[in-house]
Formats: C-alpha cells, sequence, structure tokens
C-alpha cells in the first residue's frame, strides 16, 4: 500500500474512533441540557447541568481535535449539528428518553461505568491530545459516576415506590448495555496502533462494578440475554431522529451563518 | 406514612477558598443526608472553582446565641480596652514592638 | 408586650437601619418587616427559578456548542440565585416549600417578564441583554439592603450575573453583524422584548403602592420610574451599536434633562399579565407544578434512605 493511502486511511480510522467516544458526551449532554429547570429540587437541577456541562466540554475538545483531523476547515459545529443520523456514532443508552428520574439516573449511572473504565484507560493511549482530554475528563467523569451511584442507591433503597421506578428503569435500559462493549472497525485499527482502547475486554470487569452497586441498592440485576445494538454502525433507535432535530434545528434552518 | 411527609432538612455549607484561609460560611442548602449535602454544596457553591475544602453541617446542629442576650453576651467586652496594644503609652523611638 | 413597649422597640429598629446597621434574621423585628420581607424575597426567589423555563426552552436547539454551553450554565446559574434567595428566605421563619406552595397556588407573584414567550433565538440574546440588563439596575442597590442574609444573596448574585448580560448583548452582536435574516430576527426579539423589559421596573411612582417604606428599609433606593429612566438611557447608545431601532417612535434625546423621553408604556398590558392572563402564564406554572410533583417520590426515598442509613450506622455501632 502507498503511504500517503495508508495515511489517509488511519486519518479516517482516527476521526471515527474520535466521533465513537465523542458522540456519546454530545447526545448524553443533550440529554441532560433538556432536564434544566425541571428536576426534582433546585440542588439536582444544578448537579444534572454540572454533568451535562462537563460532558459538553468534553464534546468540544474531541470535535476540535476531529476538525483538525477532517482540515477543510471543518469546525467543532460541522460535526456536532451537520451530520445525518446515520453518521452519529453513539450508544444506544445515552440517546434514550428521560422518561422519569430513576430513568436519567439509571442511564447515566451505566454510562459513567462504562465511561470512567474507559477514561482511565484511554490515559495510557499512544495519542497524546487523547490523553490530554482524558487526563481532564477522568476527574469529572469519577464524580459523575460518584453522583449517579449514589442516587441509584438511594433510589433503589428508599421506599418501595422508588425501589419499583428504579427497578423499571434498569431494567428498561439494561438491553443497551451490551453494545457499550463492541468494536468499530475503526476501534478495531485504532486497538491495533495502540491509540484505541479494547473496550470488549473490560466488558466482565463492568458487569461486576455495576452489580455490586445495584446489590447495594437492593436491585435485583437483569439477566444478561437479550441486547439491542446499533447506534455504534448509526443505526439508532427512534428518539435519535427527535434529538438531531432539536439539535439541527438552527443550522438546518439557517445554513452557513455565524452564531 | 410519616416518612413521606418529611422534607429535607437546611444545611449550612463553610468553604475554604484555598490553603491557608480558614473555612467560611457560603449559605445554604437542602439535602437528605450529609453525602448529599456534600455533593450539593459541591455542584453549588463550588461551581466558579470557589474552594478546596468544604464542610456541611445541619442548620439544626448549630446552637446560635440570642440577640436579646447580646447586652450581657458582649458588651462588657466594650471597655476592656487594656486588651488592645493602643492601650499603651510608649514613646516613638521605642521599635520593633 | 405592651404597645408602648413595641413602639419603642421599632423606634430602635428604624433608627438602627437608618444608622446602615444590618439586621440579622434573630434579631427582633417588626411584623411587617418580615412580612414585606418574605413577599419580596420569596418573589425574588420565584422570578429566578420561573426565569429559568424561558431560556431553557432554547437549550437543545442552541445553535453552536459554544452557545450551548454559555446558556447551560447561565440557566444553571439562575437555579443557583434562586437557591440563595429562598435560603435567604427561610431565615425569616418560612419553609422552601411553604414558599412553592405559594407559587405553585398564585398566591406569590414572579416577575412577570417571564411570561412571554421565548420563539426565535434571538430572544437569548434579547433576554440577556435587556431583561438581565432591567435585572441588574434593580438588583445592584439591594447588595446593600437592611436584611443582611438579603444583602449577603445578592452580593453573591450580582457578582455572578455580570457574565449574563454580556452573552446576550455578544448572541445580538453577532445576529447584528450577519447576514439580514439574521439581523431581522434581532429586530424582531429587539420588538417584542423592549416594552415587556420597561415594564420590568413596576408601574409609575404614583401608581406604586410600596415605595415610601421600601426605601426606608433599604429595599429601593431609587423609585420605579427613576430606575426605569437609568436603565434606557443606558440601553438605547447600546442600541445604536448593534444598529437596532427601538420600537418606540417618540424615543427622542432631550437635551434639556439629558435623558431620553420616551413613549407611553401599555398599562393595561401590564396589568392583564399580572393578573394572570399573559401570553405563558399558564405554561409556566405547569412547568413548575409538573417538576415539583413528578419530584416528589425522588425527594422522599432520598429521605427514607437517609433515615434507614442513619439506622443502619446506629444500630452497627450498639
Amino acid at each position: 500500500m502507498k503511504s500517503q493511502e495508508k495515511d489517509s486511511r488511519f486519518h479516517g480510522n482516527l476521526y471515527n474512533y474520535i466521533l465513537g467516544i465523542a458522540d456519546n458526551s454530545l447526545i448524553l449532554a443533550q440529554r441532560l441540557g433538556e432536564l434544566c429547570g425541571h428536576g426534582p429540587s433546585l440542588e439536582t437541577d444544578i448537579a444534572i447541568t454540572n454533568i451535562s456541562l462537563d460532558l459538553l466540554g468534553q464534546t468540544r475538545s474531541y470535535y476540535q481535535y476531529a476538525a483538525k483531523l477532517a482540515g477543510e476547515d471543518k469546525t467543532e459545529d460541522d460535526i456536532a449539528f451537520l451530520r445525518i443520523e446515520r453518521e452519529y456514532k453513539n450508544v444506544l443508552l445515552v440517546e434514550q428518553p428521560n422518561t422519569h428520574f430513576g430513568h436519567v439516573m439509571a442511564r447515566q449511572f451505566l454510562f459513567d461505568v462504562y465511561h470512567l473504565m474507559l477514561m482511565e484507560r484511554l490515559q495510557n493511549s499512544q495519542d497524546e491530545t487523547l490523553v490530554a482530554i482524558a487526563k481532564k475528563g477522568i476527574k469529572e467523569v469519577s464524580y459523575h459516576k460518584r453522583f449517579s451511584s449514589d442516587w441509584v442507591k438511594r433510589l433503589g433503597d428508599g421506599t418501595d415506590e422508588s425501589n419499583q421506578k428504579m427497578q423499571e428503569a434498569i431494567n428498561d435500559l439494561w438491553r443497551y448495555t451490551d453494545e457499550l462493549f463492541d468494536e468499530t472497525e475503526a476501534d478495531k485499527a485504532m486497538i491495533d496502533e495502540g491509540i484505541g482502547i479494547a473496550v470488549s475486554e473490560m466488558k466482565e470487569t463492568y458487569y461486576e462494578k455495576v452489580s455490586e452497586i445495584l446489590e447495594e441498592a437492593t436491585l435485583e440485576i437483569p439477566e444478561r440475554k437479550y441486547f439491542t445494538r446499533g447506534g455504534k454502525k448509526g443505526v439508532h433507535t427512534e428518539h435519535m431522529g427527535y434529538i438531531l432535530a432539536d439539535l439541527q434545528y438552527m443550522q438546518r434552518t439557517y445554513p452557513n451563518m455565524t452564531w | 406514612m410519616e416518612n413521606n411527609k418529611k422534607n429535607w432538612p437546611l444545611w449550612e455549607i463553610f468553604v475554604r477558598s484555598k490553603n491557608g484561609l480558614e473555612h467560611r460560611h457560603f449559605g445554604s442548602l437542602h439535602a437528605a443526608d450529609a453525602e448529599m449535602a456534600m455533593e450539593n454544596a459541591r455542584d453549588v457553591y463550588t461551581r466558579r472553582n470557589e474552594g478546596v475544602s468544604i464542610w456541611v453541617v445541619e442548620s439544626k446542629n448549630i446552637t446560635a446565641s440570642n440577640p436579646k442576650d447580646n447586652g450581657e453576651m458582649f458588651e462588657p467586652a466594650q471597655d476592656k480596652i487594656y486588651r488592645h496594644p493602643t492601650f499603651y503609652d510608649l514613646p516613638d523611638d521605642v521599635k520593633h514592638m | 408586650m405592651s404597645n408602648k413597649e413595641i413602639k419603642n422597640l421599632e423606634e430602635i429598629f428604624e433608627a438602627r437601619i437608618a444608622r446602615d446597621e444590618k439586621i440579622e434574621p434573630k434579631d427582633w423585628m417588626p411584623e411587617k418587616y418580615r412580612k414585606t420581607h418574605i413577599r419580596q424575597i420569596s418573589q425574588h426567589a420565584h422570578s429566578e427559578i420561573v426565569g429559568m423555563l424561558p431560556e431553557g426552552n432554547w437549550i437543545t436547539r442552541a445553535p453552536s456548542l459554544r452557545r450551548k454551553a454559555a446558556l447551560l450554565a447561565k440557566v444553571q446559574d439562575e437555579a443557583g440565585h434562586g437557591l440563595y434567595l429562598y435560603s435567604a428566605c427561610e431565615t425569616l421563619g418560612i419553609s422552601r416549600e411553604e414558599m412553592y406552595e405559594q407559587l405553585h397556588s398564585g398566591k406569590a407573584k414572579y416577575s412577570s417578564i417571564f411570561n412571554y414567550p421565548s420563539v426565535t433565538w434571538a430572544d437569548m440574546g434579547a433576554i440577556g441583554w435587556l431583561v438581565d440588563g432591567a435585572a441588574i439596575i434593580n438588583q445592584v442597590p439591594l447588595c446593600n439592603t437592611s436584611f443582611g442574609p438579603y444583602a449577603r444573596a445578592m452580593v453573591r448574585v450580582c457578582k455572578e450575573e455580570s457574565f449574563h448580560q454580556r452573552q446576550g448583548y455578544e448572541i445580538m452582536l453577532t445576529l447584528c453583524n450577519g447576514t439580514d435574516e439574521q439581523k431581522e430576527m434581532a429586530q424582531d426579539a429587539l420588538n417584542r422584548w423592549w416594552w415587556p423589559s420597561l415594564m420590568m421596573f413596576g408601574p409609575t411612582d404614583d401608581e406604586s403602592t410600596h415605595t415610601e417604606q421600601s426605601m426606608k428599609w433599604k429595599l429601593k433606593r431609587k423609585t420605579n420610574d427613576e430606575l426605569r429612566q437609568q436603565f434606557i438611557d443606558q440601553t438605547v447608545p447600546q442600541a445604536d451599536i448593534l444598529g437596532l431601532t427601538i420600537p418606540d417612535p417618540d424615543m427622542k434625546f432631550n437635551e434639556e434633562t439629558g435623558h431620553y423621553d420616551f413613549g407611553e408604556i401599555d398599562w393595561d398590558e401590564f396589568w392583564q399579565v399580572v393578573k394572570g392572563h399573559g401570553p405563558c402564564n399558564k405554561e409556566r406554572m405547569k412547568a413548575r407544578v409538573d417538576a415539583w410533583e413528578e419530584g416528589e417520590w425522588v425527594r422522599d426515598a432520598a429521605m427514607a434512605h437517609a433515615e434507614k442509613k442513619a439506622k443502619r450506622k446506629v444500630a452497627k455501632a450498639s
């Protein structure tokens, strides 16, 4: 293979690898942003907004890096707002709706445990920029995990009603967890380069960690039997279109303008 | 259920802005327990990088002096001027004192 | 206490305030002082949290990531400011739940401006520029108000709010430097938010009932009309820089007074919105009530968990 061709393939894979991580942060931040002003207490509103802002900050760092790789004057906003649905690579878990506060915390918790493990490993990547983002992000994500784990325990242990609601949320979202550990073509290429993280190897530890908290929360651990996947390949649930309709509204209605 | 009627109690939040300074009262917030009070304090009162250490105390655990007693509590200290260095007359040429 | 004793205490109390001493929560205070402060501080707190809604409406649709982050941070600050103010009010012996109850039942008021809809992105600019601009003028003097907890809360609020107005003005500036469509959007937002912003200073001085007492207690330093004039005088030149037109044909600089003359405010509209018939009163209240009711099981669960945990700790220790 000519070296130029090899270079461009490397860049393409790195670009896609970055989006695979960044899109999760973007879509989860967007979901949490819907809640601002509608939470169960002012204190929780403020806390959840902080998480959303952390994720948004991470998203921007990743997209700025990806934009640089893409060249052609691409910006973070082009990447965030101007792709079609099939080009967003976030996992299905993060696009699930804010059905009730139990779902919000269950989604956060199931993602945070994974996210923290990923950040820990990403600090040893061969890619300096990703290492820098991970080093900053890991402190934020550690706090997210602490916050969401505490709430899972609170709601699981709290009242009969909250236990039921939390269990329902965990059961609803459980089927989206296995996808977290899928490796795409870009992932595999980047793992070979020492840049990407072999997420498939995190799977068993992940379920152990999650189970530990769920047990403490007096919640039942669902069976690992039926799973739904697709987000990493750009095949999303029906919710995604509505998320993008909001997200992209301004950029699509008023193309090529500065805001 | 009686439990359901209870609202999150009030907590007082003290923040050390940087090492070397004392904790200062920053304000209050509501939380169900100490852990939540700590997390809420972090999110509410240090989101602009205002602190390096937080104390949370449930408000009901604070005993406050009563302003009605201010006379006997604080006024007797007002005339004990000999506790202050300016009480003592020394010539100006005495240095380092 | 006899009437004479109370009168004596009141005189001492008023003298303290006149000397610029602060009143703290446990100090003796006239019942009217307590009630007036509960009303004003809780109304102020309610305005902050209802004020989250028109802007929160645009978080998911912000046109760039930078704008999205700034808007989120701003709406979050409003939650924080509501929290500081509710806490200050609680020192007067009313609980946050009671204040919510007053808000939800319609007994307590909040700033009417938030009953107008935010319909375009430019409204985020106009709200920051005009609504926060007007709020700052109302709030800065409160940093020196007589009730200590309120004054301290306001110091924090004013400090944090300094970015809010700049955030809004920057949005307007970007729109006005943009395409014709963007500039039109900015002008349209100014047209819709201008008059309601002027109404934020309340009725004219001859109509205003609380002014004299509020002045004495330093809840107010200037009258409604003075503050309104100050807002107009500082905002008109800002509109000029944007190249936007204030939607008031009577707006004109008066060389003699050194102030801008302006047209008649539609007070019928003002009272209609205050009385609950503005474009979004019902929607705003529904959003607050829903959040509170849907959150009940969460708050109860957290309390139940805290109690169980405390019991387990005791059981372990014995």
